[in-house]
């Protein structure tokens, strides 16, 4: 950190390696955990068991190996803006390609 | 700078480091300016990716059956390995970011040295399972025998596959497009991640990062977690959410 950023306040976060060890290591315990899941017989529910788990990590990967939980709001807007523009996408889509064959029953 | 307000703040302006950019008044407003930068690089790297796994989604409901059929031919064992090796080059990557923070240059050559190893393994491993592909047949377009799904032949240690209808096994081949169409660019991502990293690596010899102008190494570690993001999706997808059907 040099002078000139101290003066202004705003100092910038530096995540600590204890903090990175932590999540490294819940990653690590997840994708266990979802190999396991994929083993049990859960029907419909293995897909949204897997799912579920990689948006957790993901999640993880973003709010700390990416710094974002200690970001500024227009950071966290923009992940987040991000991140609804490509579910209202996917989500369009999906409702298009199941709602086709509605009626030609 | 001259500006009456500027006199004000007893030449503030003049103790900035050297590579901070004129344009920009503060050193954490040229960092912000960066970051922003990279993340908006990014959203369109989530638009891209998102194409390919929305087009997944829809031919999975589509050709059900071959979709199960064709996962069940990827290797758990080494997905979950690249899987593991992948997390943990993201690790070493988070942690050259903190070395650079800090300014700890061997620490930050360390660094990037193992996550270009742990690069180098997950490719490895990915290309022994495209060379398994190869030897079954199971390459769309160059190397492609949708029988082997007719006639599943019965793999040592293994429950023997049923076989499936010849114009579901011939949907396969689908399967395995997106397959390499999708571990292809995820991999496009880490070759070219690697390249970043050995031009980082000779800068950090060179002592680059050592005066705190790290930007260069703060986004290229939100690329290289944005590919770890991409493959912990890939993941599931593709080896874990058909083991039962």
């Amino acid at each position: 950190m040099s002078e000139m950023e101290a003066k202004h306040g705003e100092e910038h976060h530096i995540v600590s390696p204890k903090i990175y060890v932590l999540i490294a290591l819940t990653l690590l315990i997840c994708t266990a955990l979802t190999v396991g899941a994929s083993y049990l017989e859960l029907g419909p529910w293995n897909a949204v068991v897997a799912l579920g788990i990689a948006v957790f990590k993901a999640t993880l990967v973003v709010l700390f190996f990416m710094h974002i939980k200690y970001s500024s709001k227009l950071m966290k807007l923009t992940v987040g803006a991000g991140l609804f523009t490509f579910l209202a996408l996917v989500c369009m889509s999906m409702s298009d390609y199941i709602s086709r064959a509605w009626g030609s029953f | 700078m001259d500006s009456p307000t500027v006199a004000v703040h007893e030449g503030a302006h003049h103790e900035h480091p050297s590579y901070q950019r004129h344009h920009f008044v503060t050193m954490d407003q040229q960092r912000e300016s960066a970051s922003f930068g990279m993340w908006l690089f990014l959203l369109t790297e989530i638009m891209f990716f998102g194409g390919m796994f929305t087009a997944y989604l829809i031919y999975r409901n589509w050709y059900y059956p071959a979709f199960v059929a064709g996962s069940h031919t990827l290797s758990i064992v080494l997905g979950t390995t690249n899987t593991a090796v992948l997390i943990t080059s993201s690790f070493t990557m988070a942690m050259g970011v903190w070395c650079a923070e800090t300014r700890k240059r061997s620490g930050l050559i360390l660094s990037i040295l193992l996550t270009l190893v742990l690069g180098l393994v997950f490719l490895g491993i990915k290309s022994v399972e495209y060379h398994e592909k190869w030897v079954q047949h199971h390459v769309p377009g160059l190397r492609f025998d949708a029988m082997t799904f007719v006639h599943p032949k019965a793999e040592p240690g293994q429950p023997v596959e049923p076989g499936l209808p010849l114009d579901m096994a011939q949907h396969t081949e689908i399967y395995f497009s997106l397959y390499f169409a999708m571990t292809g660019m995820h991999a496009l991502h880490m070759i070219i991640g690697m390249g970043l990293l050995i031009f980082m690596l000779i800068k950090a010899v060179q002592g680059a990062y050592d005066e705190g102008n790290i930007a260069f190494v703060e986004n290229f570690g939100l690329y290289w977690h944005f590919v770890d993001i991409v493959w912990i999706f890939l993941f599931p997808l593709l080896y874990l959410i058909s083991r039962h059907q």
